[in-house]
């Protein structure tokens, strides 16, 4: 549940950033091969903003597919996950989107 | 693309974690002295601003047209990973060869450190930060073969992060030139998130786990640099094929440094040894 954590490192910095203003919505980016689960953010979100200038605000999340380059053939491939193979059968990829973890925007209110 | 720069390269050269430290290539209107433009109408707390480079380095970004949203653009563990290249800088300047040891709990990583403690002497400095939830058992099963050890306790976190192994480096105080082994708390997956300025993640598996792990647990062996696969000498009691085991390590990480051992039989532990010795004497050159 590392998510928890991550959810805090949130808070912290966006809080942090915003200061003394409170959020009003927070906008994230998260990739699909991020190692972290869209809605285990959401569900952590709203209990560690409580008490603090995020509180109440709205998660946004954008989720970013993954993508890759086969380090093989060259071919520029869609992946779900890091088994993913090229069509080339080649597992050696260059994975180049999908592992975003970032904090885009705040609205203040 | 980077949607905020524009530029090409950053993604396409597998960083995802390409961000923006300053305003470069954002337009602003301060009021004299500067010759960029603010698209929003709004105050700015600038003052004597005459000459200077922009002081407002990590403050928020606004956008265009939109007084309330402020672009941020950080990574999310931005904060760890600004402890762990702390943690990386000082590692450098003690000259120490740093990695950091995840499993499965049960694995055998305090079984591999005990060997390696008593294999590794009069050969290189050994010291050990140990991370568990709870209790400072681990610490003392280390010290017991003779190597320095701080516990991490945790408690409720599921993983060390770069700021519990900073502080707790300062406290082990390792001699110049020596190999530290973090031993992570007994998790494949959170652990694989947080950077601590380690020189390589370490994997350790054994041969009593199913040889699938890698593919169900990839995030972990991705991030690695070498996997352990321990305890072969139950090998002759188990199904486990060692071959497929590999295959599949290598699917989720073509580069995965390989080596098979048993911290109890001690088969495999001194080529294991050879190579921590290298790394050290790399790291203290």
């Amino acid at each position: 549940m590392h998510e928890l954590a991550v959810v805090e490192s949130i808070v912290a910095a966006v809080g942090e950033k915003i200061r003394p203003r409170r959020a009003a919505r927070v906008r994230l980016q998260v990739g699909a091969l991020s190692g972290v689960l869209p809605e285990a953010l959401r569900f952590c979100f709203d209990l560690c903003a409580r008490g603090t200038t995020l509180d109440g605000a709205a998660l946004e999340i954008d989720e970013i597919p993954g993508r890759a380059r086969c380090r093989s053939c060259g071919a520029e491939l869609a992946i779900a996950s890091f088994l993913d193979l090229c069509r080339c059968g080649s597992a050696d990829l260059d994975v180049h989107t999908g592992q975003e973890l970032r904090i885009k925007e705040v609205e203040v209110n | 693309m980077c949607a905020t720069c524009g530029c090409g390269t950053a993604e396409d050269q597998g960083n995802p974690r390409h961000h923006h430290e300053d305003a470069s290539g954002h337009d602003h209107d301060h009021l004299p002295g500067h010759e960029h433009a603010h698209l929003h109408g709004h105050p700015h707390p600038h003052q004597g601003d005459q000459g200077h480079a922009h002081p407002h380095g990590p403050s928020p970004e606004h956008r265009a047209g939109d007084d309330r949203t402020l672009a941020i653009e950080q990574d999310i563990l931005a904060k760890n990973d600004a402890l762990a290249a702390e943690n990386r800088s000082l590692f450098a300047s003690l000259r120490l060869a740093v990695f950091n040891l995840t499993s499965s709990p049960g694995s055998g990583k305090t079984t591999l450190l005990e060997a390696l403690g008593v294999r590794l002497a009069g050969r290189v400095r050994l010291s050990v930060i140990e991370g568990d939830q709870e209790t400072t058992r681990d610490a003392e099963r280390v010290r017991a073969v003779g190597i320095p050890a701080v516990q991490i306790n945790t408690r409720s976190g599921c993983h060390l992060d770069a700021g519990m192994v900073g502080r707790a480096v300062r406290e082990l105080d390792p001699a110049g030139g020596s190999l530290l082994m973090i031993e992570n708390v007994g998790n494949l997956v959170c652990p694989a998130l947080f950077d601590l300025g380690e020189r390589s993640k370490v994997v350790l598996m054994s041969v009593t786990e199913g040889e699938d792990k890698p593919l169900k647990y990839p995030h972990m062996f991705r991030a690695a640099r070498v996997l352990l696969l321990s305890k072969i000498d139950l090998l002759p009691h188990l199904d486990f094929d060692v071959t497929r085991c590999l295959e599949h390590a290598r699917r989720v990480n073509p580069t995965l440094r390989t080596f098979l051992l048993s911290a109890k039989s001690g088969v495999g532990v001194s080529e294991l040894c050879d190579w921590l010795v290298d790394e050290t004497r790399g790291a203290a050159a």
